[in-house]
């Protein structure tokens, strides 16, 4: 197992992705400190989710290296996915099996003991307690987010990585997802988050990583910013060279 | 060991579980395969000589077409949710789920064997409810699972992916249907084990060299 630098939550360094001709991300550099609740925010089609895809281990990247709690994650997958919990744009559940079903199949490949409690506990955390046995397919929009929240959750991961979390989330459900964020922040855990409601982001997150044209245009703590800051980062083009497309 | 065959068998039942309520995969393998049976009988005058010829044939082509169905299918409903994604973030080696989603359709295709072959004994009236044949059925099973597997996934992404698969799937198994048909002929002419075993021995060695090759090359699939 290739251990490097424990001290970075994530270490991402020059990280280069392209799908055909389009160059997606282009030398993506940050890092995040154990315990940070950090944003990813940037206009449409910036490369967000395929940074989180890329972190989540569901897309390689061309080249470049991340170490998230110093494993490197081209060489520890399984390691790294035990670290990690992920809830991507879709919620990624069985949609003709129940809520308790799709929960004990990931604690089952998670290898978890006490599969019950751990449901309980975790539906808990997330308000879906009286949906527990019902099938996914019948949950709304709202429903099915809070589930696949609950099913990153059930192995305590060190790191949280939430693409978009509040979309399509009412005030209730998002008021669930602020709980499990400062359950985070307040236990050392780390979240890296993407999102587009820039005021909400302000709120919740201790750093923002604003991403433009493919680069990290803007690292900071969210102290230093508002929003007119992040907007004109969104509005910063950087000039072309000749290899980017 | 204990704990990767636990993981293994989590997948195969969820497929399963899912199969018990969409009833999706096993009812298109035995219809498939029980409308081919049932043209080639209405093709085909069926007599107690010509019944043996090419019963085993028929029996085996219909079995690997409709099986060709249920795979399409088994994997189309990861690609639905988009939850193969979601098995991939679990932190287990990818051979696993390929294990996992092998078992499944292993289960869906002897399932519906278990539907198609008394059918077939009936209407070709030969005797192939033997336990020799039930492990040349066994064995040609486990290798249409393991391939079938493998360019499942290879094409689940692919947009003509009902014709991508029995065009990549068909030529691949056409050893194993060969092992498969001569071992029935030998079973439905009642030879010793000796003579069927030498077809059996095909099959295994195929069914191994599909396993290991396809869980190879399934990880490089997920990956990229």
């Amino acid at each position: 197992m290739t251990k490097r630098d424990p001290l970075f939550a994530i270490k991402v360094e020059d990280v280069v992705k392209s799908y055909a001709e389009v160059m997606v991300l282009r030398r993506i550099k940050f890092s995040l400190q154990p315990g940070e609740v950090a944003v990813i925010l940037g206009a449409n089609g910036a490369g967000k989710s395929t940074l989180l895809r890329i972190l989540a281990m569901l897309t390689q990247p061309d080249s470049g290296s991340i170490d998230i709690y110093g494993n490197d994650i081209a060489k520890n997958g399984p390691q790294v996915r035990a670290l990690t919990g992920s809830v991507l744009h879709s919620p990624m559940l069985y949609t003709d099996m129940s809520v308790r079903e799709n929960l004990t199949l990931f604690a089952e490949l998670y290898r978890l003991k006490n599969i019950d409690t751990l449901i309980e506990k975790n539906a808990c955390k997330v308000g879906i307690q009286s949906r527990l046995d019902h099938r996914v397919r019948t949950l709304s929009h709202g429903f099915q987010k809070r589930a696949a929240l609950a099913r990153a959750l059930m192995h305590k991961p060190q790191l949280l990585l939430l693409d978009e979390p509040e979309s399509g989330l009412d005030s209730r459900s998002v008021s669930y997802l602020e709980n499990v964020v400062e359950e985070y922040r307040s236990s050392g855990r780390t979240i890296l988050m993407t999102t587009h409601i820039i005021e909400h982001a302000l709120e919740i997150a201790d750093k923002a990583i604003v991403i433009t044209d493919g680069y990290v245009h803007l690292e900071s703590t969210t102290t230093c910013l508002n929003k007119s800051n992040i907007l004109s980062a969104y509005s910063h083009t950087l000039p072309k060279t000749s290899g980017d497309l | 060991m204990r704990e990767s065959l636990a993981v293994i068998w989590a997948i195969g039942r969820k497929d399963l579980l899912l199969e018990t309520r969409n009833k999706d995969v096993i009812v298109a393998i035995s219809v498939f395969a029980l409308l081919v049976l049932m043209i080639f009988t209405f093709a085909i005058d069926i007599n107690q000589v010509n019944a043996k010829l090419t019963g085993p044939g028929i029996l085996w082509a219909s079995i690997a077409f409709a099986g060709v169905t249920g795979l399409n299918r088994a994997f189309a409903l990861e690609l639905e949710g988009n939850t193969l994604e979601a098995l991939m973030l679990a932190p287990i080696s990818r051979d696993l789920i390929y294990a996992g989603k092998m078992l499944g359709n292993f289960l869906f295709i002897t399932a519906a064997q278990i539907i198609v072959i008394p059918i077939f004994a009936v209407l070709f009236n030969l005797a192939v409810l033997r336990w020799e044949m039930l492990v040349v059925s066994l064995l040609t099973t486990i290798g249409f699972s393991a391939i079938g597997t493998l360019f499942a996934a290879m094409t689940i992404r692919v947009r003509a992916r009902e014709v991508m698969l029995p065009l990549l799937f068909l030529p691949v198994v056409t050893p194993l249907i060969m092992a498969a048909v001569e071992s029935t002929s030998h079973v439905v002419n009642d030879s010793s084990w000796p003579e069927i075993y030498q077809w059996i021995q095909l099959a295994i060695a195929f069914d191994i060299a599909f396993i290991v090759i396809s869980a190879f090359i399934f990880q490089q699939i997920l990956e990229d």
